[in-house]
């Protein structure tokens, strides 16, 4: 029987956990986690930092679910070697587990600034970290987030939303640059100082201060930022040390073809530690699709799955703030002819919306602010389908179809007034002139709003019209 | 005046009553048509002229009527009516048409065994109809292959609902209960066009400062009424489910104290649902995240909340897990079991929640009971008076039933009551095939339907207010169909045509043409069941204006909420079961880049064979359509009004292009009131309750030259 092994369990590696069981109850499988907990949502960490979920509301995966579905974990082991020859993988502890099909989902780490005083700062990354800043938090008079990126700006909300001031600093000259454009970064440092987050772009950091406990960051110009809790979200790196010693092909991340395979074909990687096609992802959705197309592979269930890469949707989960960026986003008429560019900025109510077009699909869009266009949009981009020639409909979504509430003066006699019973105005016309003043007249004749009954006051709208109209008392 | 109810429930008359010049004979019944059941009066004048006017002492309809109600009275009077049977297209003799069908299933049956025969129902039939067409296939023709259309309506709902509550009821609580509320989230119904009256109760909740949620890829009439509308893609009911229910948890809307004392469960859900984020929901459902949280604070800051599923949630390969999510939802935020809160399905057909329970389905005996229950096969034996033994096993559902016709293996004749396959079934394209190479059709209806004409004998029967019966309505609450007018002379009722199957058959008892005996047989024979008729009488019904099922004992009061104290289980706690999304079955390509959803519109009912001949519903609505988005319509090149081809894999039909802003721009609706559209529909099944995937399937479009 094919033995599974499986290195990460985290968002990748859980996830092709649950996928593979979902298709074979029968394989061997095994899974080695470095962290203590059970697998748990990473996307959801912010929720547990700013204190909107509970830890126990993140987890994937219960205990349970390893007993009843026959899967070895093995959490709190650590792998750090992979034995090609013998097709085994070396845990920390000296345990060697054969494998026959191999998955690494070793995702990443957290980039940490090779500046003085880094050890007094938390980075954010884990649950574990996530237990650490909240305690932290609780005992904090000012934290410093330092990074201005997706996870940066979620951890300041969260932190801030505790009641803390918060700096969050960015050497950027914007926030979120590599997704947002100036102005969308702008307006969205805007909405977060409404919030209570502070915010500095364009500095570097040069040293976190403190002796153990920290006091704040120094600034290259000298200036001192203080605070008793420094949150590190300085981005991450692809965690590839194991694949690489192994004698595999490693770039940014573990090189993997279609099949997610790497050059050792007994051997995948999926998840933010692979690189596919020159891209490394970092979100979770990518990771998810390749899973689904490991599990296909090594069960059997489709030989001919394939993974072609996947389309980036970065959505910000951070309360009272709503972001959806996806695509190129930086791309506009003066770099490229081809494209065509719609925007809307109203920067006094946090709204900025750009899209952006090439050949009539749409390849980049930034939505800040709440709309109703986001679902419709992330499909258009998801899909790759045509766009409607009117473009400013999709930044504007209105009610289509909804009824406009006509005055009886200017609806035609032909209007359908009562849908259950197909009453137009003409037919309750008629019978106000064969002598209907009330609504119960009129249903009598004409069993308008006997169905449903909501186009009663409609009804009664046009007879007091007729009433007015011919000076009859109602 | 109102005739007594003595007069109207014995025997079933063979001639017309006297009636006295130009004095109207008023009868108290229902609709004929959908689940709600609309009380009417049905005056029969001189003649054969009859008019309708609402009841207002059925608290379904409280006055109200639909035009499909009001213009009811048409069926019986407009000159399309069957009178004589139909052999081989020519008209025959009773005797010689009945003689004919038996002597076909004896040859067939000896020489390809009993299941060679099979039986399809509808879930228009009566209680006692639905019984006696079991236990007529079960005793009489010893087949196990029955089934019904109702597997094409709510069968989804009702495995989840036995699943979760260990018994389907649709909706455990009256009616009434909606206008109370404080919030509903109605997902996948439209009954502002579907059953008009039902919005009465929603007006109410609304009026009442109540708020109502309505998901749906259009902008139905219903949808317009609601204070949220979440207008999904087609085929995502399910991840939307699991998004609310996560929001619901990560906002601390979990009613913890309800949990832990009323269900079981919970925490495998509560682990899967981490799965669900928002922001994922919203990328899969197109439902925006802010849209996902305003539906849950209206839901969890309701005192009295409802979730209802409809078909738009149902008819999918994966409905029954749909509606599990659904009802893991209600269960979470604490409401079924609880007065004036709950989770319904609001059922479709006339009779689709009685039709469900009294044996027409392939695995179910009467009372609701499963057919490999020994004890249930033991108890219905003994009514029967047969041997537990001689009692088939459960056959196929409806559509492989449909799709095993005329194959090797298959059954080779098919006794077909109240039913229209041809318009109604998914792949219809496929099923006429099947159809026709059946070596025996038989179709019991009163109009000639497309699957009556395509019949070898067509058998004439009485219609809704010609005959007498019980109808269980969306409630769950067992109403009394009154014969209202005399049958036409020539026709039959389907019991008599039963009953005179079974003596040619060799059982000259045991199957009564007279409803009110039959009935007297289904009490005993669902006694003891989930469905529990024993304590129901027609005298009580029409004293009551209706009893809730169950009602073991007739002083018993009948059960209007039956999960107040505890569910139907065996330790009487609901069950959390943990459900996945998963896409559609067939999802967009380049090939075919749009999607299809199918549903009524207001003027007709199911198939169309009896709304298309009326003409006030054939004015208010002439013809098949197609609605599409503007943007869409932009990008194919056709105007609103003009004809529209819409392919799928399967098939191809044509419409006349609605243009509307209503509907999601990449989706496409057509009602399946005609015959066409259901070429197009996938027949992919649902696991558990076999439904297939009427709601959603890849099509293109094409101009017509």
């Amino acid at each position: 029987m094919t033995r599974l092994v499986v290195v990460g369990n985290g968002m990748a590696g859980a996830r092709l956990v649950s996928e593979v069981r979902a298709r074979d109850s029968r394989m061997d499988v095994t899974v080695l986690g470095a962290e203590t907990w059970q697998p748990y949502n990473r996307v959801l960490l912010s929720n547990v930092l700013a204190g909107t979920s509970a830890p126990e509301q993140v987890r994937l995966l219960d205990p349970v679910w390893y007993t009843d579905h026959r899967v070895t974990a093995l959490l709190g082991t650590e792998v750090t070697a992979i034995d090609r020859d013998t097709q085994a993988v070396v845990a920390a502890n000296g345990l060697r587990v054969p494998y026959d099909v191999l998955v690494l989902a070793t995702g990443s780490e957290p980039v940490v600034p090779p500046i003085p005083g880094a050890e007094h700062a938390v980075s954010f990354r884990t649950m574990d970290d996530c237990h650490t800043i909240s305690e932290a938090a609780d005992a904090a008079t000012g934290a410093v987030v330092v990074g201005g990126g997706l996870l940066g700006i979620e951890a300041a909300r969260g932190l801030a939303g505790r009641g803390l001031p918060v700096t969050l600093l960015h050497l950027a000259g914007h926030l979120m640059e590599r997704q947002l454009d100036p102005e969308a970064g702008l307006v969205l440092g805007e909405t977060l100082t409404d919030l209570g987050v502070q915010i500095r772009t364009g500095v570097q950091v040069a040293e976190v201060l403190g002796a153990g406990r920290p006091e704040g960051v120094r600034l290259a110009d000298g200036e001192v930022v203080p605070g008793d809790l420094v949150v590190l979200a300085c981005g991450v790196r692809p965690v590839t040390g194991l694949a690489a010693d192994a004698g595999l092909e490693v770039g940014r991340g573990i090189v993997v073809d279609d099949e997610l395979r790497t050059d050792d074909p007994s051997i995948f990687a999926i998840g933010e530690c692979a690189q596919h096609d020159g891209n490394v992802y970092g979100l979770v959705a990518p990771a998810w699709e390749q899973a689904a197309v490991v599990a296909d592979l090594i069960t059997g269930e489709d030989k001919n799955a394939r993974y072609r890469g996947s389309r980036v949707v970065t959505r910000l989960k951070a309360r009272s703030v709503e972001l959806a960026a996806m695509g190129e986003t930086h791309v506009d008429e003066t770099s490229d002819r081809s494209t065509e560019v719609v925007r809307f900025s109203h920067r006094a109510k946090g709204t900025y919306r750009k899209l952006v077009i090439r050949d009539g699909r749409l390849i980049g869009a930034i939505l800040l602010g709440e709309t109703p266009a986001v679902g419709t949009l992330t499909q258009l981009f998801d899909r790759g389908g045509p766009l409607p020639g009117d473009r400013a409909g999709l930044l504007f979504p209105g009610l289509p179809g909804a009824v406009v509430a006509d005055s009886p003066v200017r609806m035609p006699d032909a209007a359908k007034i009562c849908q259950c019973n197909n009453v137009t105005k003409g037919q309750i016309r008629a019978c106000w002139e064969s002598g209907a003043r009330d609504t119960e007249a009129v249903a009598a004749a004409t069993r308008a709003t006997t169905g449903c009954g909501t186009c009663r006051e409609a009804v009664a709208g046009i007879l007091g019209w007729l009433c007015e109209q011919e000076g009859v008392p109602a | 005046m109102v005739k007594p109810l003595e007069s109207t429930i014995g025997s079933m008359p063979t001639t017309s009553p006297p009636v006295l010049e130009s004095v109207k004979t008023e009868t108290a019944t229902h609709c004929p048509y959908c689940a709600l059941q609309c009380g009417m009066i049905v005056a029969a004048g001189e003649g054969r002229e009859v008019t309708i006017t609402p009841r207002t002492d059925i608290p379904a309809n409280a006055g109200g009527l639909c035009q499909k109600g009001w213009t009811a009275g048409e069926l019986l009077t407009n000159g399309t009516r069957l009178t004589t049977p139909l052999l081989y297209g020519e008209p025959a003799r009773w005797d010689d048409a009945l003689d004919h069908v038996a002597t076909r299933i004896r040859e067939i049956q000896d020489e390809h065994g009993p299941d060679a025969v099979a039986v399809f129902g509808g879930g228009g039939l009566t209680n006692e109809k639905a019984y006696l067409l079991g236990k007529f296939a079960r005793v009489a023709l010893r087949t196990s292959q029955i089934d019904y259309n109702g597997r094409f309506c709510m069968s989804s709902a009702a495995a989840a609902s036995i699943r979760a509550f260990g018994m389907d009821r649709g909706m455990p609580f009256p009616i009434t209960d909606l206008a109370a509320a404080d919030a509903i989230l109605l997902a996948g119904g439209n009954m502002a066009e579907t059953m008009p009256p039902f919005v009465r109760h929603l007006s109410g909740m609304r009026e009442r400062g109540g708020a109502l949620i309505v998901a749906d890829p259009r902008l139905t009439p219903t949808a317009k009424m609601a204070d949220l509308h979440l207008q999904l893609t087609p085929g995502t009911d399910l991840a939307l489910a699991l998004g609310l229910l996560h929001v619901a948890l990560a906002e601390g809307y979990a009613d913890d104290d309800y949990i832990a004392t009323r269900t079981a469960g919970f925490d495998a859900v509560a682990t899967s649902i981490a799965a669900w984020w928002p922001e994922r929901v919203e990328r899969i459902t197109g439902v925006p995240v802010a849209q996902l949280r305003q539906a849950v604070h209206l839901l969890g800051n309701a005192r009295r909340a409802m979730v209802l599923t409809g078909r738009g949630a149902e008819q999918h390969a994966k409905g029954t897990d749909t509606v599990t999510a659904f009802v893991n939802l209600a269960l979470a935020l604490g409401l079924p079991g609880r007065e004036g809160s709950g989770y319904a399905c609001v059922t479709g057909q006339g009779n689709g929640q009685g039709g469900r329970e009294h044996g027409q389905k392939a695995d179910q005996l009467p009372g609701y009971r499963k057919i490999d229950d020994p004890a249930a096969r033991a108890h219905v034996a003994s009514v029967w008076g047969v041997d537990p033994a001689d009692l088939p096993g459960a056959g196929r559902s409806a559509y492989e039933l449909l799709d095993a016709l005329g194959t090797p293996g298959g059954p080779r004749a098919l006794l077909l009551f109240g039913s229209n396959p041809l318009v109604s079934a998914p792949e219809a394209g496929r099923v006429a095939d099947r159809l026709a190479a059946l070596d025996l059709l038989v179709v019991s209806d009163f109009v000639l339907s497309e699957t009556a004409a395509a019949a070898d004998v067509v058998l004439p029967t009485t219609q809704w207010a010609e005959e007498s019966g019980t109808m269980t309505n969306l409630e769950g609450r067992v109403l009394l169909r009154r014969e209202a007018v005399a049958p036409p002379s020539g026709v039959r009722s389907d019991l008599s045509i039963l009953s005179g199957l079974a003596v040619r058959l060799g059982h000259d008892a045991g199957f009564p043409a007279d409803p009110r005996a039959v009935f007297e047989e289904l009490r005993l024979a669902s006694a003891g069941g989930a469905a529990d008729y024993a304590g129901i009488t027609y005298e009580r019904i029409a004293a009551e204006t209706g009893v809730f099922w169950p009602c073991p004992a007739e002083d018993h009061p009948g059960t209007p909420r039956p999960f107040l104290d505890r569910f139907a289980t065996p330790d009487g706690l609901a069950r959390f079961t943990a459900v996945e999304h998963r896409p559609p079955e067939e999802d967009l390509d380049v090939e075919y880049p749009l999607y299809l959803t199918t549903g009524r519109v207001l003027a007709h009912y199911q198939s169309g064979a009896q709304t298309r001949r009326i003409a006030a519903l054939t004015a208010a609505s002439p013809e098949v359509f197609v609605e599409l988005h503007p943007d869409l319509a932009e990008s194919v090149g056709v105007t609103h009004g003009e004809p529209l081809r819409v392919v799928s894999r399967r098939g191809a039909t044509e419409g006349i292009a609605r243009v509307t802003g209503a509907i999601r721009p990449d989706t496409v609706f057509m009602p399946f009131h005609w015959p066409g559209v259901n070429l197009l529909t996938n027949p992919a099944l649902d696991p558990l309750s076999r439904m297939p995937e009427f709601k959603v399937c890849a099509v293109k479009l094409e101009r017509v030259a």
